[in-house]
């Protein structure tokens, strides 16, 4: 392997990363604050796709800039987040907080199986392939191989600023403290007043959201058809698992090694490629059981 | 109004239908098909086509004067739910099966048919095994299998691009993959011994990203890039790489690409091959100006709104198939209706047409079924890829031989053997 | 007798005579019954606090091993083919058991699901022994070396299914009540005691995981067997979501649940998807949503506030 095949594989690794950090983000997110392991987390990432690809397409045949394609992911990203997110755990994961994490986690799991039906009704079997954002931004070339400018870009700078900005939420805003006090100490944190309903509320909706800002995102690289949301969880489940639950900056890192071990695969032994995700959380959780970054205090879950 | 005027025809027709000999009140046919999952591309149009051509068979006066009753499961349901409501159905009396999108499935359901005792069609699944590993009675298959498939393939690029020297493929990771990448390798290994395969990948089933597999085709830069994907996961192939210019460098080699056109919209550029299973084509040549074809695609197009792809093909050809068998044993026969087992003699060299060329029944039960293959081209007229230089193979020449294994058969044959095929070439 | 064991009493009998009753719900008794011995695994290990989402690897194990005999030793009876894919579940729970035995929670959950990838993967990759997607078949074998016609050989799996189903049931309630199998239930009580008691945790953690594992492969080659084929969707999470899912519907925890549960779902998951058509993941969706908002103690847990219940009114009665 050359230094060139070198950097192409490190490019479309980190690529491939970015989006699987955005995705995964959402999930340690919810995961840290309610500890529920979120199996409709796919689905929010298959509607946000679809939302995205259906208000792309309906603003081109409107007529207006492709640009707009843009606005559309955040609209999207903020639908799935409020619309479906929101009422989710208002309506159903609200009621079973005290009920056992096996239980928790089947209800998400019933909300998937709800929702995979709900998106075959609305969008139908077909594959659906809207890619107006993604060819706006055209290619760059680099080493006599085109790259498009929007997934070696523009992806990585989105991850990268929600990293940051995730991080600045959650230590500088009020909304972001309280949070983390929730997390830290549920009991404490409403023994000073701190309204624990509205944050699981508040971290349900964003978590949802960045789901959807996933989907949004990807949708313009990939077919969008049903089923997509089920691989996607097992892939964030390797990275949260990975990273150590409730670890963003530890998503971020594990989403790389996923990334570029998945690339890297792919240039040196193909045959390797699907394994790899699953390969590193084994021998991540053989050596550090608690993940890359997590406490190893126990943890009641 | 119009359900009195029929309930009283039946009471009036009823004393007739009486006399002859157990005429059931409707054939009832058990369809499996993809309803749900990546698949369903292909088994949702089969079955929008298998309710018109049922509704068409029954506007005749059905089949021999007995209504065709279909019902469908879902193979997106999983193997159990499958085999049991194959059961069920075949327990409640249905007369024939057609069996199934997936060659897993059909691997499943053909010994289960054998021991049911019930007639099933293999109408859409590819891999040559199943007659080549065993025999059967009561299965039998209204398409060709993969090898045919794979040789009017090779056959095609041999006679349009003679002068390639490196291929690269790009198939998806599962059996049909794997299988049609075996046969195909074989065939050029054959027939081109001095063609390099550059570079073999098999991204798993349903991966929403082939950003790296492009990235190393753009660095090796292969003549041809064989993909027999189908569905989201061809599409999405094509689309990246369209994105990123690698249909400009290399001719795209695409088996089953007819099924994904109109969803490829301008994404897929001139000049790249387009097959189709079989002799399958909205706009097929031979078959374009004739009127059962442009009545069925205007029905379709209107129910629908898609332009009909190669299942739809596939589910008339297994119809047809039933429908001809039946013909044959009633006539047969003479008088009286047919039981099971005169039906399955008329199988026996049952020669059908559904919306192709006519199909053969071979004595090992195979299907012989003609190819077409096409170059794409963005005539402009439409907002999608239509095809040009379009062949069509005689399926005999192509097809294993009763009793030979397909890979060690397509790995025997001789270079210049293209040089030897039947085709009817056609401009568009 | 109480009204507690007429009712399993009767169901029992009326489940023997479902071959000449409702010939038709035959084979997919079989199947439910051969689910059911899988989820009983899933059960066992819900007694200790702990959840898999990836049993459908030891299911996968066992079928492939039966393949695998009958791909090897053509014409192997079946007893020998259910033996070894047993055997093959039990080896793989004790090397896997190891791994896992000393995690908990989410960390259990999430490591079993790797290795049950894993496998799913390599079922996928080396097709060439595999089959790949499209599985291998378990030809028919030889009932105690005699051949058997498809009717004989359904009706002998289904009392097999059945006879292994009671015998299975009543062997893990006895050791979930044996000394070991309260130390085991002990990890999800207090796992603290068990190491003040001297004893290892991960040891104890493993008997139960091999006796789960074993449960598992035992559904697996029963269902490979009455199938007649086994695909990688074997080893699948979506596989061993729905056994963990079965395992609540029957009750968390009940051993019996676990059979009822795995009928209840089987037949309606097949009518869903015989007349929903395409919405049976909605309806099992809802159905799933519903006991767990409402019954959250599973049929167990109705069946338990019934019979108190009834057994209340009796004493007012009285």
């Amino acid at each position: 392997m050359n230094l060139t095949l070198f950097l192409l594989a490190l490019f479309d690794g980190i690529a491939y990363a970015a989006l699987v950090f955005i995705v995964a983000v959402g999930l340690t997110l919810i995961f840290g604050v309610m500890r529920i392991l979120n199996v409709a987390h796919g689905s929010f990432y298959a509607v946000g796709a679809y939302l995205t690809a259906s208000l792309t397409t309906f603003i081109v045949s409107a007529g207006l800039p492709p640009i707009f394609s843009f606005p559309c992911m955040l609209i999207s990203a903020v639908l799935v987040g409020a619309v479906l997110g929101g009422p989710i755990e208002w309506l159903l994961l609200r009621r079973i907080y005290h009920k056992p994490e096996v239980l928790q986690l089947l209800v998400t799991f019933a909300i998937f199986m709800i929702l995979e039906d709900v998106q075959r009704l609305v969008w139908g079997t077909q594959p659906i392939f809207e890619s107006t954002a993604l060819q706006l931004l055209g290619t760059v070339r680099a080493f006599s191989v085109n790259y498009t400018v929007y997934q070696l870009i523009l992806l990585p700078i989105v991850a990268v600023l929600l990293l940051f900005g995730l991080r600045f939420f959650l230590r500088r805003t009020l909304a972001g403290k309280l949070i983390t006090a929730t997390t830290e100490d549920r009991e404490a944190a409403q023994a000073i007043g701190i309204d624990a309903d509205k944050v699981f509320l508040l971290t349900f909706i964003v978590g949802a959201g960045l789901a959807g800002l996933g989907g949004a995102l990807a949708s313009p690289t990939t077919s969008i058809l049903p089923g997509i949301g089920a691989d996607m969880i097992v892939l964030s489940f390797a990275v949260v698992a990975t990273a150590g639950l409730g670890q963003i900056e530890g998503a971020a890192l594990t989403a790389l090694l996923i990334g570029l071990g998945r690339s890297f695969a792919v240039y040196v032994w193909p045959e390797t490629q699907v394994l790899v995700p699953y390969l590193i959380m084994v021998a991540v959780l053989l050596v550090r059981p608690e993940g890359l970054f997590g406490s190893p205090a126990a943890r009641k879950i | 109004m119009k359900k009195l005027l029929m309930a009283t025809a039946a009471c009036i027709t009823l004393p007739l239908a009486a006399f002859a000999q157990d005429k059931p009140d409707a054939i009832k046919v058990g369809v499996t098909a993809f309803l749900t999952g990546p698949a369903s591309v292909f088994g949702v149009p089969a079955k929008d086509a298998a309710e018109i051509m049922a509704e068409q068979i029954n506007e005749a006066g059905g089949i021999q004067g007995v209504p065709l009753e279909l019902t469908f499961i879902d193979e997106g349901a999983g193997t159990e739910v499958l085999t049991t409501e194959y059961r069920r159905l075949v327990e409640n009396g249905a007369d024939a099966m057609l069996a199934a999108i997936s060659s897993g499935n059909c691997k499943t359901i053909a010994p289960l048919a054998e021991d049911l005792k019930v007639i099933n069609i293999m109408w859409d699944c590819g891999t040559q095994k199943i007659f080549e590993e065993d025999s059967y009675k009561y299965v039998f298959r209204s398409q060709a299998h993969a090898g045919t498939e794979m040789l009017a393939t090779v056959a095609y690029l041999l006679k349009t691009k003679p002068d390639f020297k490196t291929i690269a493929v790009v198939n998806q990771d599962y059996a049909w993959g794997r299988d049609s990448w075996d046969i195909f390798s074989a065939a050029l290994k054959a027939l081109r011994p001095d063609v390099e395969v550059v570079g073999e990948f098999f991204p798993k089933f349903g991966s929403p990203d082939f950003s790296t597999e492009i990235s190393r085709l753009q660095a090796l830069q292969p003549d041809i890039i064989l993909s027999t994907s189908w569905g989201g996961d061809l599409d999405t192939f094509v689309q990246q790489a369209a994105q990123r210019g690698l249909t400009e460098v290399s001719t795209f080699v695409l088996p089953l690409a007819e099924s994904s056109l109109e969803r490829l919209g301008s994404s897929l550029p001139s000049g790249h091959i387009v097959g189709a299973r079989g002799d399958h084509y909205w706009n097929h040549p031979e078959r374009r100006d004739d009127e059962d074809f442009k009545t069925f695609m205007a029905k379709f197009e209107e129910k629908t709104g898609n332009k009909a792809i190669y299942p739809v093909f596939h589910m008339s050809q297994g119809l047809a198939a039933l429908e001809a068998a039946y013909d044959k044993a009633a006539e047969t026969k003479g008088e009286g209706w047919p039981t099971e087992d005169e039906i399955i003699a008329a199988f026996a060299g049952l020669e059908f047409q559904g919306l192709g060329r006519p199909v053969t029944l071979r004595e090992d039960h195979q299907g012989v079924e003609a190819q077409l293959l096409g170059t794409s081209v963005q005539a402009g007229e439409l907002p999608f890829a239509t095809l040009e230089n379009i062949m069509i193979f005689d399926g005999a020449e192509l097809t294993t031989p009763v009793g030979e294994e397909s890979v060690a058969w397509v790995g025997a044959l001789q270079p210049g053997w293209v040089d030897t095929l039947t085709v009817d070439t056609y401009e568009n | 007798m109480s009204i507690r064991i007429i009712i399993p009493v009767i169901l029992l009998v009326l489940l023997a005579l479902v071959p000449f009753a409702a010939p038709a719900l035959q084979v997919l008794l079989t199947l439910a019954l051969a689910k059911g011995i899988a989820v009983m695994g899933i059960t066992v290990l819900l007694r200790s606090g702990q959840v898999s989402f990836g049993h459908a690897l030891f299911f996968a194990i066992a079928a492939y091993g039966g393949a695998f005999t009958l791909m090897l030793m053509p014409g192997a009876d079946l007893v020998i083919v259910l033996l070894l894919g047993i055997t093959a579940a039990v080896l793989s729970g004790v090397i896997i058991g190891l791994f896992v035995a000393r995690y908990r929670f989410i960390f259990f959950a999430m490591l079993n699901l790797a290795f049950s990838m894993i496998f799913w993967s390599i079922l996928e990759k080396f097709y060439h022994y595999t089959g790949g997607a499209d599985g291998m078949r378990l030809p028919r074998p030889t009932v105690l070396w005699m051949e058997l016609e498809r009717g004989n050989y359904e009706l002998f799996m289904f009392y097999l299914a059945l006879a292994l189903a009671l015998g299975l049931g009543w062997f893990s309630m006895r050791w979930l009540e044996s000394p070991a199998g309260q130390l085991f239930r002990t990890i999800k009580t207090n796992e603290t005691r068990l190491q003040y008691l001297g004893m290892s945790p991960q040891r104890v953690m493993l008997n139960g995981y091999v006796l789960s594992a074993m449960l598992c492969g035992t559904g697996g080659i029963l269902m490979g067997l009455v199938q007649g084929v086994v695909t990688p969707e074997y080893a699948y999470w979506i596989r061993s979501g729905e056994m963990v899912f079965i395992a609540v519907l029957g009750g968390a925890g009940s051993v019996p649940g676990a059979l009822v549960g795995a009928a209840i779902y089987e037949i309606v998951r097949t009518y869903a998807s015989a007349f929903a058509g395409d919405v049976w993941q909605m309806v099992l969706g809802v159905f799933l949503l519903i006991i767990i908002l409402f019954a959250p103690g599973g049929i167990a847990g109705i069946y338990n506030s019934v019979m108190v219940r009834i057994a209340g009114k009796r004493e007012e009665d009285e």
